[in-house]
């Protein structure tokens, strides 16, 4: 497993190192900062100071250089717009969006493997179609729609939670409540397809024979099976998470990496971009070998 | 019979499809006691595994549903039993093992872990389980319990993975043992040593054993009565012996007429020429030997059978042969030239002479093309009969070869049986009118009744056709019936070879020796007088 886990790591160093050359070179070509930065009057000459500033007229070659020799040393350089070191700019922000992700990502799959197995073990009952009909709502409503509504609902008529903004618990329920809805009712589907064949698996055959409980026979015997493919999708739907939630964020006015990154590229502040686009590739590259993880634990045939 | 341990009387099950109602079994009744041996006899879809079923509460309601019958075990209805208290029956007094242990095993825990959990789900202490696992696992042959426990399913072979279903089962000491054909997946001497197994737990234990098969050789060495089921009827019942010799019902007569292994022995002639003569084939798959200085010849119009276990490398024999692996050395003369070495153009037109039959039809036929484009496809290959017309009539005409109607050639593979499936593979070999087929188990996955028809089929071909048949199978009966010579291997060797006369009635080898005292005669005094000798001081 050990060995699984090395080459994953070394794979994704490589894709980050990719990454970076791709993101340095994609981000030349949107504009120049001078211009977007500076009064629409400035001269020249100031345009020029400003380059000289920020190292922006030296060639590109010299520029990228520069770029890889600051990476290494973890060094972002300043955000332009905030006169900080973007690297804080960027975790400051990621300390938001981390626990917005994680608190999500935790209800939504407690939530959709208890109700996707339950679903599946009563498969054509009343329960079944309820939660086939609620996840199939929750996978296709446009999350800034639902947003809206949310806020409509809860903080403007009835006024239970605030609308926007952070500093009190309160304040997390809606974002939330309204980033669960579309992962629920994707990975519940998923639960639900995979649970359904995997009750269906002999061994659970020699479950019943056995005389095994049915909760023991679902939570336990078919579960498990049924989880490898759901990992995947969980995954997937944590990594969008992960990249900041930019329309949740951006409505409830959340000071998390996604509107941090929306600002700054509207603005060309190229180096919280690129802080912000390494420091959530990392993040991502993490919860894959998490990913990987869970599945060598959960499967011991990749263990042997 | 009214004080049976466990009783099914009158039982009638219907399935519920979308073709409308099957009725897969109806009015079943059949007992068992302590201590006997009770054999269910049929072929596939005979119905004779749902009763066992329906014992153990298996049968999933809907589709199936129980239309009339009692299941009486110790004088009360389960079918009047709540879900509960049947469960709380299922593994302490009835358990059950399966035909797959593979499948039947969670691949996810460790075998420990799923024999501990019979004890557990029962409500008994861990440790106290643990303990009768380790016991048991001993017991039923498997080295190193300790470690045993914490491997994973794959990591066993098949005959110890069976083993180890059998030690889950006994942790209860159950009353009564239900085995759904818990021997069709594994080798024949596996086979013996698992029927070996079953029958001295019996003895120590005391439980009862019902034993689903098609196998009439697993009936004679181990069943005390046997009812025999066709479509969903019980059409004879009695003991083994006398349902053996003198069977009642035409149904239970074919069955046992169509037992392989009793027609009589050919002498082969070996005044035609050479086909194939293979010379020191080697073949290695990283570190393993699949082939090692494999050397046989084969005569026009013959057929030579390659037996062996799995993994013996009979089917990498084939492969080679064909260049569908390449041979690493040796030759393999086709006429008197080297098939190995033979450039593309040359091995195109060698390979229409030689045709290939696989066992599953299931899987080796196209479900998307018609019978006829499946049989006249190698036409367009090997650009061969070009006119549409021509196509037609010879399509008509080697279905008719095989049995089949001309007008079956517009229909799709799963129009048919699995017998006529085979029948179309056949059919499609034939089309390239070629001078050896190869057999690759061509008639293991079938029905004893139809196996022997195929067996006849290709027997006539062999005779009217002159075609030569490479055999390869498992089932030391059918070779038997059909081959000339017999070539044994064992771990990618030749162990022994030469006329089938020969290897039955006289084999050298210990292994050849061996591996026919473990194949099973469908005649009940025949396994006990074997039994007797084998038990008897050597």
């Amino acid at each position: 497993m050990t060995r699984l886990i090395g080459q994953r790591a070394i794979a994704s160093l490589l894709s980050l190192m990719g990454l970076m050359i791709l993101v340095f070179f994609l981000s030349r070509l949107t504009g120049d900062p001078a211009v977007l930065f500076l009064p629409i009057d400035a001269t020249e000459q100031m345009k020029q100071q400003f380059r000289a500033l920020h190292g922006l007229d030296a060639p590109l070659i010299e520029q990228f250089g520069r770029y890889v020799w600051d990476l290494v040393h973890l060094d972002f350089g300043e955000s332009l717009r905030k006169a900080r070191p973007a690297i804080d700019v960027v975790l400051e922000a990621y300390a938001w969006t981390l626990p917005l992700a994680l608190i999500t990502m935790g209800l939504v799959v407690v939530a959709a493997i208890v109700l996707g197995a339950l679903a599946a073990f009563n498969i054509g009952g009343f329960f079944d179609r309820l939660v086939s009909v609620v996840s199939l709502i929750g996978a296709s409503a446009p999350d800034f729609w639902i947003a809206i509504v949310a806020i409509v609902v809860f903080s403007l008529n009835l006024a239970w939670l605030p609308t926007s903004g952070v500093g009190t618990p309160m304040h997390w329920v809606l974002p939330v409540a309204v980033l669960f809805v579309r992962p629920f009712g994707l990975i519940v589907q998923v639960v639900r397809g995979s649970m359904l064949s995997a009750l269906t698996a002999p061994y659970v055959k020699t479950a019943r024979a056995k005389g095994v409980k049915n909760g023991p026979i679902i939570f336990i015997h078919t579960l498990r099976n049924a989880m490898l493919p759901v990992i995947t999708v969980i995954g997937d739907q944590a990594a969008a998470l992960l990249n900041g939630a930019v329309v949740v964020e951006t409505i409830f006015g959340f000071p998390g990496i996604g509107k941090l990154m929306i600002d700054s590229i509207l603005q060309r502040d190229f180096n919280v971009v690129l802080a912000a686009i390494m420091v959530t590739a990392i993040a991502i590259f993490l919860m894959n070998i998490l990913i990987d993880i869970a599945y060598s634990l959960l499967d011991p045939r990749i263990r042997h | 019979m009214a004080d049976a341990l466990l009783e099914v009387r009158n039982l009638s099950v219907d399935f519920h499809t979308a073709h409308g109602t099957v009725h897969a079994v109806r009015k079943v009744g059949w007992s068992v006691n302590r201590g006997e041996t009770l054999a269910i006899l049929g072929e596939s879809g005979s119905g004779k595994s749902v009763s066992a079923s329906a014992v153990m509460n298996l049968l999933d309601m809907p589709p199936a549903r129980i239309v009339s019958g009692e299941i009486l075990f110790e004088g009360r209805d389960l079918l009047k039993t709540s879900a509960e208290e049947r469960r709380a029956l299922n593994g302490k007094r009835i358990a059950m093992i399966f035909q797959d242990p593979l499948g039947h095993l969670n691949p996810v825990y460790s075998v420990g872990w799923q024999i501990v959990e019979m004890m557990t789900a029962h409500g008994r202490p861990a440790d106290a389980a643990r303990a009768r696992a380790l016991e048991l696992i001993a017991r039923v042959g498997l080295p190193e319990p300790e470690r045993a426990m914490h491997k994973y399913p794959h990591q066993f072979s098949g005959g110890q993975r069976q083993r180890l279903m059998i030690a889950m089962a006994l942790m209860l000491k159950p009353d009564i043992l239900i085995a759904d054909e818990p021997t069709t997946a594994l080798d024949v001497t596996i086979q013996a040593e698992v029927l070996a197994l079953l029958k001295e737990l019996q003895a120590e234990t005391g439980m009862g054993l019902v034993l689903i098969t098609h196998d009439l050789g697993v009936v004679a060495e181990i069943a005390d009565r046997v009812v025999v089921m066709s479509d969903g009827e019980i059409v004879e019942a009695g003991t083994a012996g006398d349902v053996y010799h003198r069977p009642h019902h035409p149904y239970t007569r074919k069955l046992i007429g169509a037992a392989p292994g009793k027609g009589e022995i050919r002498r082969p002639d070996d005044s035609s020429p050479v086909l194939l003569e293979i010379k020191d084939l080697c073949k290695t798959y990283g570190h393993v030997p699949a082939l090692k200085n494999v050397s046989l010849a084969l005569h026009k119009g013959q057929s030579l059978a390659v037996v062996g276990e799995s993994g013996s490398g009979k089917s990498t024999l084939a492969r080679t042969v064909l260049r569908l692996e390449t041979a690493d050395s040796g030759e393999a003369l086709w006429k008197g030239k080297d098939l190995i070495a033979m450039n593309a153009r040359d091995l195109l037109s060698v390979r229409r002479q030689i045709q290939m039959v696989f066992q599953d039809p299931t899987q080796s036929l196209n479900p998307r093309m018609s019978v006829y484009q499946i049989i006249s496809e190698g036409w367009d290959i090997h650009r061969l009969v070009p006119d549409r017309a021509a196509r037609r009539k010879r399509v008509a005409e080697l279905l008719e070869q095989v049995g089949l109607l001309p007008e079956h050639a517009q229909r799709y593979p799963h129009q048919f049986s699995g017998g006529q499936r085979q029948r179309i593979a056949i059919a499609r070999a034939l089309a390239l009118e070629p001078e050896l087929i190869i057999c690759d188990e061509a008639v293991s996955a079938l029905d004893v009744s139809i196996q022997a028809q195929v067996i006849a089929l290709l027997d006539s071909l062999r005779r009217r056709l002159g075609i030569s048949f490479l055999f390869i199978a498992h089932d030391l009966g059918v070779v038997r019936d059909f081959a000339d010579t017999v070539v044994v291997m064992k771990s990618g060797e030749i162990v022994e070879s030469g006329p089938t006369g020969e290897i039955f009635e006289d084999p050298q080898q210990p292994y050849t020796q061996r591996l026919l005292a473990a194949n099973l005669d469908p005649d009940p005094d025949v396994q006990a007088q074997r039994r007797l000798s084998a038990s008897a001081p050597a």
